[in-house]
Protein backbone atom coordinates (compact mmCIF):
# COMPACT_ATOMS: atom_id res chain seq x y z
CA UNK A 1 0.00 0.00 0.00
CA UNK A 2 2.97 2.13 0.93
CA UNK A 3 5.19 1.82 -2.20
CA UNK A 4 2.81 2.52 -4.67
CA UNK A 5 1.49 5.86 -3.05
CA UNK A 6 4.60 7.03 -2.53
CA UNK A 7 5.68 6.60 -6.16
CA UNK A 8 2.53 7.96 -7.65
CA UNK A 9 3.01 11.19 -5.48
CA UNK A 10 6.42 11.37 -7.00
CA UNK A 11 5.26 10.71 -10.12
CA UNK A 12 2.84 13.63 -9.56
CA UNK A 13 5.14 15.69 -8.15
CA UNK A 14 7.54 15.06 -11.91
CA UNK A 15 4.78 15.87 -13.78
CA UNK A 16 4.21 19.49 -11.62
CA UNK A 17 8.16 19.77 -12.18
CA UNK A 18 7.35 19.40 -16.20
CA UNK A 19 4.08 21.55 -16.43
CA UNK A 20 6.74 24.40 -14.31
CA UNK A 21 9.27 24.06 -16.97
CA UNK A 22 6.11 24.96 -19.72
CA UNK A 23 4.85 28.36 -18.36
CA UNK A 24 8.45 29.42 -17.59
CA UNK A 25 9.42 29.37 -20.58
CA UNK A 26 7.00 30.68 -22.46
CA UNK A 27 6.55 33.89 -20.39
CA UNK A 28 9.66 35.65 -19.65
CA UNK A 29 11.59 34.23 -22.64
CA UNK A 30 9.03 35.10 -25.13
CA UNK A 31 10.10 38.49 -25.85
CA UNK A 32 13.53 37.88 -25.76
CA UNK A 33 14.39 35.42 -28.35
CA UNK A 34 13.53 37.69 -31.55
CA UNK A 35 16.35 39.84 -31.14
CA UNK A 36 19.12 37.83 -31.46
CA UNK A 37 17.70 37.01 -35.17
CA UNK A 38 16.33 40.14 -35.87
CA UNK A 39 19.31 42.37 -36.89
CA UNK A 40 20.13 39.83 -40.09
CA UNK A 41 16.39 39.32 -41.09
CA UNK A 42 15.91 42.95 -41.39
CA UNK A 43 19.00 43.42 -43.67
CA UNK A 44 17.49 41.21 -46.33
CA UNK A 45 14.33 42.35 -46.91
CA UNK A 46 15.62 46.37 -47.80
CA UNK A 47 13.33 48.23 -50.63
CA UNK A 48 11.20 45.47 -51.20
CA UNK A 49 8.83 46.50 -54.29
CA UNK A 50 5.89 48.51 -53.35
CA UNK A 51 5.71 47.24 -49.98
CA UNK A 52 5.75 49.52 -47.09
CA UNK A 53 7.94 47.67 -44.05
CA UNK A 54 6.72 48.63 -41.05
CA UNK A 55 9.22 47.64 -38.00
CA UNK A 56 8.44 48.05 -34.34
CA UNK A 57 11.00 48.10 -31.16
CA UNK A 58 10.94 44.74 -28.98
CA UNK A 59 8.28 46.19 -26.79
CA UNK A 60 4.91 45.15 -26.83
CA UNK A 61 3.50 48.61 -26.52
CA UNK A 62 5.32 49.69 -30.06
CA UNK A 63 4.24 46.84 -31.72
CA UNK A 64 0.97 47.68 -31.05
CA UNK A 65 1.37 51.06 -32.42
CA UNK A 66 2.93 49.78 -35.29
CA UNK A 67 0.24 47.16 -36.19
CA UNK A 68 -2.11 50.57 -35.71
CA UNK A 69 -0.28 52.30 -38.89
CA UNK A 70 0.22 48.62 -40.84
CA UNK A 71 -3.69 48.06 -40.52
CA UNK A 72 -4.54 51.85 -41.27
CA UNK A 73 -2.50 51.73 -44.36
CA UNK A 74 -4.21 48.26 -45.72
CA UNK A 75 -7.55 49.57 -44.58
CA UNK A 76 -6.65 51.87 -47.54
CA UNK A 77 -5.41 49.81 -50.00
CA UNK A 78 -1.72 50.07 -49.33
CA UNK A 79 0.60 46.47 -49.10
CA UNK A 80 2.65 46.20 -46.07
CA UNK A 81 5.04 44.36 -44.62
CA UNK A 82 5.68 43.96 -40.78
CA UNK A 83 8.97 43.80 -39.25
CA UNK A 84 8.83 43.80 -35.21
CA UNK A 85 10.34 43.04 -32.52
CA UNK A 86 13.81 44.57 -33.22
CA UNK A 87 15.33 45.58 -30.76
CA UNK A 88 17.19 49.23 -29.33
CA UNK A 89 17.85 51.88 -31.49
CA UNK A 90 21.18 51.16 -32.28
CA UNK A 91 20.17 47.92 -34.01
CA UNK A 92 17.02 49.60 -35.85
CA UNK A 93 17.89 52.80 -36.66
CA UNK A 94 20.32 52.01 -39.10
CA UNK A 95 18.27 49.93 -40.98
CA UNK A 96 15.58 52.45 -40.81
CA UNK A 97 18.47 55.38 -42.53
CA UNK A 98 19.41 52.36 -45.12
CA UNK A 99 15.76 52.36 -46.54
CA UNK A 100 15.29 48.51 -45.48
CA UNK A 101 12.44 49.87 -43.09
CA UNK A 102 10.18 52.58 -43.97
CA UNK A 103 8.18 52.81 -41.07
CA UNK A 104 8.96 53.15 -37.59
CA UNK A 105 7.14 53.78 -34.51
CA UNK A 106 9.09 56.43 -32.66
CA UNK A 107 9.23 58.13 -28.97
CA UNK A 108 10.15 62.07 -29.69
CA UNK A 109 12.49 63.07 -26.47
CA UNK A 110 14.89 59.95 -26.75
CA UNK A 111 15.15 59.65 -30.95
CA UNK A 112 15.86 63.25 -30.24
CA UNK A 113 18.99 62.59 -27.76
CA UNK A 114 19.87 59.69 -30.42
CA UNK A 115 20.62 61.81 -32.89
CA UNK A 116 21.80 65.06 -30.96
CA UNK A 117 22.93 64.55 -27.19
CA UNK A 118 23.09 68.00 -26.86
CA UNK A 119 19.52 68.80 -27.71
CA UNK A 120 17.85 71.58 -24.99
CA UNK A 121 14.63 71.06 -26.54
CA UNK A 122 12.02 70.25 -23.58
CA UNK A 123 8.52 70.66 -25.10
CA UNK A 124 7.07 68.28 -27.42
CA UNK A 125 6.59 71.34 -30.46
CA UNK A 126 9.99 72.32 -29.98
CA UNK A 127 11.21 68.09 -30.13
CA UNK A 128 9.19 67.69 -33.27
CA UNK A 129 10.95 71.11 -34.74
CA UNK A 130 14.07 69.63 -33.23
CA UNK A 131 13.61 66.41 -34.97
CA UNK A 132 12.78 67.58 -38.78
CA UNK A 133 16.43 69.52 -38.19
CA UNK A 134 18.67 66.23 -37.25
CA UNK A 135 17.09 63.06 -38.64
CA UNK A 136 19.28 61.72 -41.56
CA UNK A 137 18.68 62.47 -45.42
CA UNK A 138 15.63 60.97 -46.63
CA UNK A 139 13.64 60.32 -42.77
CA UNK A 140 11.23 62.51 -41.69
CA UNK A 141 9.23 62.52 -38.61
CA UNK A 142 5.14 62.59 -38.55
CA UNK A 143 3.10 64.26 -36.39
CA UNK A 144 3.01 62.95 -33.24
CA UNK A 145 0.23 62.27 -31.07
CA UNK A 146 -0.47 63.25 -27.94
CA UNK A 147 0.02 59.97 -26.16
CA UNK A 148 3.34 59.69 -24.41
CA UNK A 149 5.33 57.01 -23.27
CA UNK A 150 8.32 58.18 -20.89
CA UNK A 151 9.93 57.28 -18.19
CA UNK A 152 8.19 58.22 -14.99
CA UNK A 153 8.84 58.64 -11.18
CA UNK A 154 6.16 56.68 -8.97
CA UNK A 155 5.03 55.86 -5.63
CA UNK A 156 2.50 54.15 -4.20
CA UNK A 157 -0.59 56.14 -2.74
CA UNK A 158 0.08 55.99 0.89
CA UNK A 159 3.92 57.12 0.54
CA UNK A 160 2.61 60.06 -1.21
CA UNK A 161 -0.15 60.69 1.14
CA UNK A 162 2.25 60.30 4.31
CA UNK A 163 4.50 63.18 2.59
CA UNK A 164 1.69 64.92 0.85
CA UNK A 165 3.94 64.21 -3.13
CA UNK A 166 2.42 65.48 -5.68
CA UNK A 167 5.86 66.57 -7.55
CA UNK A 168 9.35 65.72 -7.86
CA UNK A 169 9.90 68.53 -5.94
CA UNK A 170 7.98 67.40 -2.81
CA UNK A 171 10.72 64.60 -2.41
CA UNK A 172 13.67 67.30 -0.68
CA UNK A 173 10.69 67.69 2.45
CA UNK A 174 10.76 63.61 2.74
CA UNK A 175 13.17 62.72 5.76
CA UNK A 176 13.98 58.85 4.41
CA UNK A 177 16.08 57.76 2.48
CA UNK A 178 14.82 57.41 -0.91
CA UNK A 179 15.86 54.15 -3.12
CA UNK A 180 14.39 53.89 -6.43
CA UNK A 181 13.75 50.58 -8.93
CA UNK A 182 14.79 50.96 -12.39
CA UNK A 183 16.88 49.01 -14.81
CA UNK A 184 20.78 49.36 -14.25
CA UNK A 185 20.83 52.22 -16.69
CA UNK A 186 18.56 54.31 -15.41
CA UNK A 187 21.78 55.30 -13.26
CA UNK A 188 23.77 56.67 -16.39
CA UNK A 189 20.22 58.56 -17.64
CA UNK A 190 20.05 62.34 -17.56
CA UNK A 191 17.17 61.97 -15.89
CA UNK A 192 18.20 59.77 -13.50
CA UNK A 193 19.83 60.33 -10.01
CA UNK A 194 22.40 62.72 -11.38
CA UNK A 195 19.50 64.64 -13.25
CA UNK A 196 17.04 64.78 -10.03
CA UNK A 197 19.60 65.97 -7.66
CA UNK A 198 20.49 68.77 -9.96
CA UNK A 199 16.78 70.07 -10.88
CA UNK A 200 15.63 69.43 -7.79
CA UNK A 201 18.12 68.45 -5.07
CA UNK A 202 16.64 65.21 -4.01
CA UNK A 203 19.26 62.26 -3.21
CA UNK A 204 18.23 58.91 -4.39
CA UNK A 205 20.08 55.69 -4.59
CA UNK A 206 19.19 52.71 -7.51
CA UNK A 207 17.99 49.49 -6.60
CA UNK A 208 18.26 48.07 -10.25
CA UNK A 209 15.81 45.91 -11.45
CA UNK A 210 16.12 44.71 -15.06
CA UNK A 211 12.52 44.29 -16.10
CA UNK A 212 11.86 47.74 -17.17
CA UNK A 213 9.56 48.72 -14.88
CA UNK A 214 7.03 45.85 -15.37
CA UNK A 215 5.94 43.20 -12.44
CA UNK A 216 8.87 42.74 -10.66
CA UNK A 217 9.53 46.29 -10.36
CA UNK A 218 6.11 47.52 -9.56
CA UNK A 219 6.24 44.62 -6.30
CA UNK A 220 9.40 46.03 -5.22
CA UNK A 221 7.44 49.33 -5.04
CA UNK A 222 4.28 48.16 -3.53
CA UNK A 223 5.99 45.60 -1.15
CA UNK A 224 8.01 48.97 0.37
CA UNK A 225 11.52 47.67 -0.39
CA UNK A 226 11.81 50.98 -2.71
CA UNK A 227 10.13 54.58 -2.36
CA UNK A 228 10.20 54.90 -6.05
CA UNK A 229 9.97 53.52 -8.82
CA UNK A 230 11.12 54.27 -12.70
CA UNK A 231 7.82 52.62 -14.77
CA UNK A 232 6.78 54.08 -18.33
CA UNK A 233 3.78 56.34 -17.97
CA UNK A 234 1.45 54.35 -20.76
CA UNK A 235 2.03 51.35 -18.16
CA UNK A 236 -1.54 49.86 -17.06
CA UNK A 237 -0.16 48.88 -13.81
CA UNK A 238 -0.01 52.54 -12.88
CA UNK A 239 -3.69 52.59 -12.73
CA UNK A 240 -3.85 49.35 -11.43
CA UNK A 241 -1.86 49.15 -8.32
CA UNK A 242 -3.33 52.95 -7.85
CA UNK A 243 0.51 54.62 -8.09
CA UNK A 244 0.96 58.06 -7.99
CA UNK A 245 2.99 59.79 -10.63
CA UNK A 246 4.97 62.29 -9.45
CA UNK A 247 4.79 65.32 -11.98
CA UNK A 248 8.09 66.56 -13.26
CA UNK A 249 7.69 70.99 -13.55
CA UNK A 250 11.20 71.27 -14.21
CA UNK A 251 10.99 69.07 -17.24
CA UNK A 252 13.88 66.91 -16.05
CA UNK A 253 12.28 63.92 -18.25
CA UNK A 254 11.91 64.91 -21.70
CA UNK A 255 8.57 64.37 -23.51
CA UNK A 256 7.98 61.31 -25.54
CA UNK A 257 4.98 61.55 -27.54
CA UNK A 258 4.73 58.74 -29.86
CA UNK A 259 6.29 59.81 -33.71
CA UNK A 260 6.20 57.79 -36.43
CA UNK A 261 9.50 58.35 -38.57
CA UNK A 262 9.36 57.90 -42.48
CA UNK A 263 11.56 56.68 -45.12
CA UNK A 264 10.69 58.79 -48.92
CA UNK A 265 8.52 55.79 -49.93
CA UNK A 266 5.97 56.85 -47.79
CA UNK A 267 4.01 59.42 -49.65
CA UNK A 268 2.10 62.26 -48.49
CA UNK A 269 -0.90 60.22 -48.71
CA UNK A 270 0.49 57.24 -46.83
CA UNK A 271 1.43 59.83 -44.30
CA UNK A 272 -1.94 61.37 -44.01
CA UNK A 273 -3.16 57.52 -43.25
CA UNK A 274 -0.63 56.97 -39.92
CA UNK A 275 -1.24 60.71 -38.91
CA UNK A 276 -4.78 60.45 -38.71
CA UNK A 277 -4.55 57.42 -36.34
CA UNK A 278 -1.99 59.60 -34.25
CA UNK A 279 -4.75 62.33 -34.02
CA UNK A 280 -6.67 59.70 -32.21
CA UNK A 281 -3.78 58.43 -30.16
CA UNK A 282 -4.37 59.95 -26.87
CA UNK A 283 -2.53 59.01 -23.96
CA UNK A 284 -5.83 57.03 -22.24
CA UNK A 285 -5.91 55.26 -25.61
CA UNK A 286 -2.43 53.85 -25.26
CA UNK A 287 -2.63 52.96 -21.79
CA UNK A 288 -6.01 51.03 -22.86
CA UNK A 289 -3.98 49.67 -25.85
CA UNK A 290 -1.47 48.22 -23.32
CA UNK A 291 -4.33 47.08 -21.42
CA UNK A 292 -5.35 44.82 -23.69
CA UNK A 293 -2.27 43.55 -23.67
CA UNK A 294 -0.89 42.69 -20.30
CA UNK A 295 -4.08 42.08 -18.66
CA UNK A 296 -6.30 39.88 -21.53
CA UNK A 297 -3.10 38.70 -23.39
CA UNK A 298 -4.81 39.64 -26.84
CA UNK A 299 -2.61 39.33 -30.00
CA UNK A 300 -1.42 43.28 -31.32
CA UNK A 301 -3.08 42.33 -34.68
CA UNK A 302 -6.58 41.72 -32.75
CA UNK A 303 -6.07 44.85 -30.43
CA UNK A 304 -5.71 47.07 -33.41
CA UNK A 305 -8.49 45.73 -35.26
CA UNK A 306 -10.70 46.36 -32.83
CA UNK A 307 -9.52 50.02 -31.63
CA UNK A 308 -9.23 51.15 -35.25
CA UNK A 309 -12.84 49.68 -35.72
CA UNK A 310 -14.03 51.56 -32.49
CA UNK A 311 -12.50 54.76 -34.04
CA UNK A 312 -13.90 54.07 -37.56
CA UNK A 313 -10.42 54.21 -38.85
CA UNK A 314 -10.46 50.28 -40.53
CA UNK B 1 39.70 41.84 -31.12
CA UNK B 2 39.81 45.38 -30.49
CA UNK B 3 36.80 45.13 -28.17
CA UNK B 4 38.27 41.82 -26.23
CA UNK B 5 41.43 44.29 -25.46
CA UNK B 6 39.14 46.94 -24.36
CA UNK B 7 37.31 44.27 -21.72
CA UNK B 8 40.87 43.40 -20.84
CA UNK B 9 42.28 46.57 -20.56
CA UNK B 10 38.37 47.39 -17.90
CA UNK B 11 38.99 44.33 -15.44
CA UNK B 12 42.49 45.48 -15.31
CA UNK B 13 41.46 48.98 -14.57
CA UNK B 14 42.45 49.50 -11.07
CA UNK B 15 39.75 52.30 -10.79
CA UNK B 16 36.69 49.68 -11.35
CA UNK B 17 38.33 47.71 -8.56
CA UNK B 18 37.15 49.32 -5.23
CA UNK B 19 33.90 50.73 -3.56
CA UNK B 20 31.28 49.09 -2.88
CA UNK B 21 30.40 48.40 -6.19
CA UNK B 22 33.94 47.60 -7.38
CA UNK B 23 34.68 44.29 -9.33
CA UNK B 24 36.49 42.69 -6.08
CA UNK B 25 33.36 43.44 -4.28
CA UNK B 26 30.96 42.30 -6.60
CA UNK B 27 32.90 38.83 -7.39
CA UNK B 28 33.08 38.31 -3.72
CA UNK B 29 29.40 38.94 -3.63
CA UNK B 30 29.03 36.61 -7.01
CA UNK B 31 31.81 33.67 -5.42
CA UNK B 32 29.83 34.14 -2.09
CA UNK B 33 26.42 33.65 -3.95
CA UNK B 34 27.66 30.28 -5.88
CA UNK B 35 28.91 28.70 -2.72
CA UNK B 36 25.90 29.38 -0.74
CA UNK B 37 23.38 27.90 -3.70
CA UNK B 38 25.71 24.63 -3.92
CA UNK B 39 25.71 24.29 0.03
CA UNK B 40 21.78 24.46 0.08
CA UNK B 41 21.53 22.63 -2.98
CA UNK B 42 23.76 19.98 -1.67
CA UNK B 43 22.08 19.68 2.20
CA UNK B 44 18.86 18.97 -0.02
CA UNK B 45 20.57 16.70 -2.82
CA UNK B 46 23.20 14.78 -0.94
CA UNK B 47 20.58 12.96 1.59
CA UNK B 48 17.77 12.42 -1.53
CA UNK B 49 21.10 10.93 -3.52
CA UNK B 50 22.66 8.71 -0.59
CA UNK B 51 19.02 7.47 0.27
CA UNK B 52 18.20 6.31 -3.41
CA UNK B 53 21.62 5.34 -3.90
CA UNK B 54 21.49 2.84 -0.66
CA UNK B 55 18.23 1.57 -0.85
CA UNK B 56 17.89 1.02 -4.31
CA UNK B 57 14.37 2.78 -3.73
CA UNK B 58 12.95 5.75 -6.14
CA UNK B 59 15.90 5.75 -8.48
CA UNK B 60 13.01 6.25 -11.13
CA UNK B 61 11.50 9.51 -9.57
CA UNK B 62 15.11 10.91 -8.72
CA UNK B 63 16.05 10.44 -12.38
CA UNK B 64 12.74 11.82 -13.77
CA UNK B 65 12.61 15.00 -11.23
CA UNK B 66 16.14 15.91 -11.69
CA UNK B 67 15.80 15.66 -15.43
CA UNK B 68 12.51 17.89 -15.64
CA UNK B 69 14.63 20.37 -13.02
CA UNK B 70 17.68 20.56 -15.31
CA UNK B 71 14.63 21.48 -18.26
CA UNK B 72 13.97 24.52 -15.88
CA UNK B 73 14.95 27.69 -17.75
CA UNK B 74 16.46 29.68 -14.74
CA UNK B 75 15.03 32.91 -15.41
CA UNK B 76 11.69 32.14 -15.60
CA UNK B 77 11.87 30.48 -12.18
CA UNK B 78 13.62 33.37 -11.27
CA UNK B 79 10.78 35.38 -12.47
CA UNK B 80 8.63 33.37 -10.85
CA UNK B 81 10.27 33.64 -7.38
CA UNK B 82 11.01 37.18 -7.20
CA UNK B 83 7.65 37.75 -8.05
CA UNK B 84 6.31 35.74 -4.85
CA UNK B 85 9.09 36.73 -2.71
CA UNK B 86 9.66 40.32 -3.98
CA UNK B 87 13.49 41.61 -4.61
CA UNK B 88 16.40 40.75 -3.21
CA UNK B 89 18.37 37.92 -2.95
CA UNK B 90 15.69 35.18 -2.21
CA UNK B 91 14.52 34.54 -5.82
CA UNK B 92 17.23 34.01 -7.31
CA UNK B 93 19.12 32.23 -4.69
CA UNK B 94 15.80 29.48 -4.85
CA UNK B 95 16.10 29.43 -8.78
CA UNK B 96 20.31 28.94 -8.47
CA UNK B 97 19.76 25.91 -5.41
CA UNK B 98 16.96 24.71 -8.12
CA UNK B 99 19.24 24.81 -10.60
CA UNK B 100 22.36 23.00 -8.90
CA UNK B 101 20.41 19.84 -7.35
CA UNK B 102 20.24 17.94 -10.03
CA UNK B 103 24.00 17.17 -10.76
CA UNK B 104 23.99 16.88 -6.83
CA UNK B 105 21.20 14.47 -6.40
CA UNK B 106 22.88 12.15 -9.77
CA UNK B 107 25.93 12.32 -8.38
CA UNK B 108 25.06 11.01 -4.78
CA UNK B 109 23.20 8.33 -6.47
CA UNK B 110 25.60 7.63 -9.21
CA UNK B 111 28.51 7.74 -7.09
CA UNK B 112 27.10 4.64 -4.86
CA UNK B 113 26.04 2.50 -8.06
CA UNK B 114 29.60 2.83 -8.81
CA UNK B 115 30.61 0.94 -5.79
CA UNK B 116 31.76 -2.75 -6.82
CA UNK B 117 28.46 -4.50 -5.76
CA UNK B 118 30.83 -7.48 -4.64
CA UNK B 119 32.89 -5.36 -1.95
CA UNK B 120 29.35 -4.57 -0.62
CA UNK B 121 28.35 -8.55 -0.53
CA UNK B 122 32.10 -8.93 1.02
CA UNK B 123 31.25 -6.42 4.06
CA UNK B 124 27.36 -7.87 4.76
CA UNK B 125 29.24 -11.08 5.02
CA UNK B 126 31.89 -10.03 7.41
CA UNK B 127 28.81 -8.59 9.23
CA UNK B 128 28.48 -5.13 8.65
CA UNK B 129 25.02 -3.21 9.42
CA UNK B 130 23.13 -1.34 7.09
CA UNK B 131 24.63 2.04 8.72
CA UNK B 132 27.92 0.54 8.12
CA UNK B 133 27.71 -0.14 4.59
CA UNK B 134 26.64 3.19 4.20
CA UNK B 135 29.17 5.28 6.62
CA UNK B 136 32.25 3.18 5.72
CA UNK B 137 32.06 1.33 2.24
CA UNK B 138 29.30 3.29 -0.11
CA UNK B 139 29.83 6.95 0.95
CA UNK B 140 34.09 7.15 1.04
CA UNK B 141 33.41 5.10 -2.63
CA UNK B 142 31.18 7.37 -4.09
CA UNK B 143 32.74 10.59 -2.17
CA UNK B 144 35.13 11.34 -5.80
CA UNK B 145 31.70 10.89 -8.32
CA UNK B 146 29.77 13.12 -5.49
CA UNK B 147 33.12 16.00 -5.68
CA UNK B 148 32.31 15.88 -9.49
CA UNK B 149 28.59 16.34 -9.20
CA UNK B 150 29.33 19.51 -6.88
CA UNK B 151 31.81 21.09 -9.16
CA UNK B 152 29.58 20.68 -12.28
CA UNK B 153 26.69 22.35 -10.08
CA UNK B 154 29.10 24.68 -8.85
CA UNK B 155 29.76 25.77 -12.91
CA UNK B 156 26.44 25.92 -13.35
CA UNK B 157 25.48 28.34 -10.80
CA UNK B 158 29.01 30.24 -10.88
CA UNK B 159 27.93 31.13 -14.65
CA UNK B 160 24.37 31.32 -13.87
CA UNK B 161 24.63 33.98 -10.89
CA UNK B 162 24.90 36.78 -13.02
CA UNK B 163 20.88 36.66 -12.91
CA UNK B 164 21.21 37.89 -9.93
CA UNK B 165 21.17 41.06 -10.67
CA UNK B 166 17.74 40.96 -12.51
CA UNK B 167 16.11 41.77 -9.41
CA UNK B 168 18.99 44.06 -7.49
CA UNK B 169 20.34 41.50 -5.40
CA UNK B 170 24.29 42.83 -7.58
CA UNK B 171 27.12 39.91 -8.27
CA UNK B 172 29.15 40.56 -11.47
CA UNK B 173 25.65 40.30 -13.57
CA UNK B 174 25.76 43.99 -12.24
CA UNK B 175 28.22 45.01 -14.80
CA UNK B 176 26.65 42.73 -17.37
CA UNK B 177 23.17 44.11 -17.37
CA UNK B 178 24.32 48.10 -16.97
CA UNK B 179 27.00 47.13 -19.52
CA UNK B 180 24.59 45.76 -22.09
CA UNK B 181 22.14 48.57 -21.48
CA UNK B 182 24.17 51.44 -21.64
CA UNK B 183 26.38 49.77 -24.66
CA UNK B 184 29.02 49.33 -22.76
CA UNK B 185 30.58 46.15 -24.28
CA UNK B 186 33.73 46.53 -22.81
CA UNK B 187 31.94 46.51 -19.31
CA UNK B 188 29.92 43.95 -20.73
CA UNK B 189 32.95 41.47 -22.32
CA UNK B 190 34.97 42.26 -19.33
CA UNK B 191 32.18 41.21 -16.39
CA UNK B 192 31.78 38.13 -18.84
CA UNK B 193 35.92 37.35 -18.73
CA UNK B 194 35.36 38.10 -14.94
CA UNK B 195 33.01 35.18 -14.65
CA UNK B 196 35.11 33.06 -16.76
CA UNK B 197 37.86 33.34 -14.27
CA UNK B 198 35.84 32.76 -11.57
CA UNK B 199 34.45 29.51 -13.35
CA UNK B 200 38.16 28.48 -14.19
CA UNK B 201 39.56 28.50 -10.09
CA UNK B 202 36.17 26.84 -8.74
CA UNK B 203 36.99 23.92 -11.61
CA UNK B 204 40.94 24.25 -9.90
CA UNK B 205 39.55 23.90 -6.27
CA UNK B 206 37.22 21.24 -7.47
CA UNK B 207 39.26 19.26 -9.52
CA UNK B 208 41.97 19.34 -6.37
CA UNK B 209 39.18 18.69 -4.08
CA UNK B 210 37.98 15.26 -5.98
CA UNK B 211 41.78 13.87 -6.37
CA UNK B 212 41.91 14.40 -2.56
CA UNK B 213 38.34 12.58 -2.02
CA UNK B 214 39.86 9.10 -3.31
CA UNK B 215 40.36 6.95 -0.30
CA UNK B 216 43.61 6.13 -0.10
CA UNK B 217 42.75 2.41 -0.56
CA UNK B 218 40.99 3.22 -4.03
CA UNK B 219 44.49 4.46 -5.48
CA UNK B 220 46.75 1.67 -4.15
CA UNK B 221 44.15 -0.99 -5.69
CA UNK B 222 43.71 1.37 -9.10
CA UNK B 223 47.82 1.28 -9.07
CA UNK B 224 48.00 -2.30 -8.36
CA UNK B 225 45.93 -3.04 -11.71
CA UNK B 226 47.50 -0.55 -13.89
CA UNK B 227 50.67 -2.08 -13.11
Amino acid sequence: MKKPTRRSALALAAVAALALTGCGSSDPLGGQDTASGSPSATGGTGGSGDALVIGSQQYYSNEIIAELYAQALEAEGYTVERDYQIGQREVYLPEVESGAIDVMPEYGGNLLQYYDAEATATSPEDIQAALAEVLPQGLRPLEPAEATDQDSYNVTRAFAEKHSLTSLADLKNVDEPLKVAANSEFETRPYGPAGLKEAYGVDVTVVPVEDSGGPLTVKALVDGDVQLADIYSADPSIAAEDLVTLEDPENLILPQNVTPIASEAVDEEAAAIIEKVNAKLTPEALIGLNRESVEKEASSEDIAQAWLAGQGLS
Amino acid sequence: MNQLWEAVLWCLDPAQWTGPSGIAARSLEHLGYTLLAVVIAAAIAVPIGWWVGHTGRGRGAAVALSGAARALPTLGVLTLTALLLGIGLAGPMTAFVILAVPSILAAAYAGFEAVDRRVIDAARAQGYTGAQVLWQIEVPLGLPVLVGGLRSAALQVVATATLAAYVGAGGLGRYLFLGLKTQDYAMMLGSSLLVVALALVLDGVFALAGRAAVPRGVTVARRGVNA
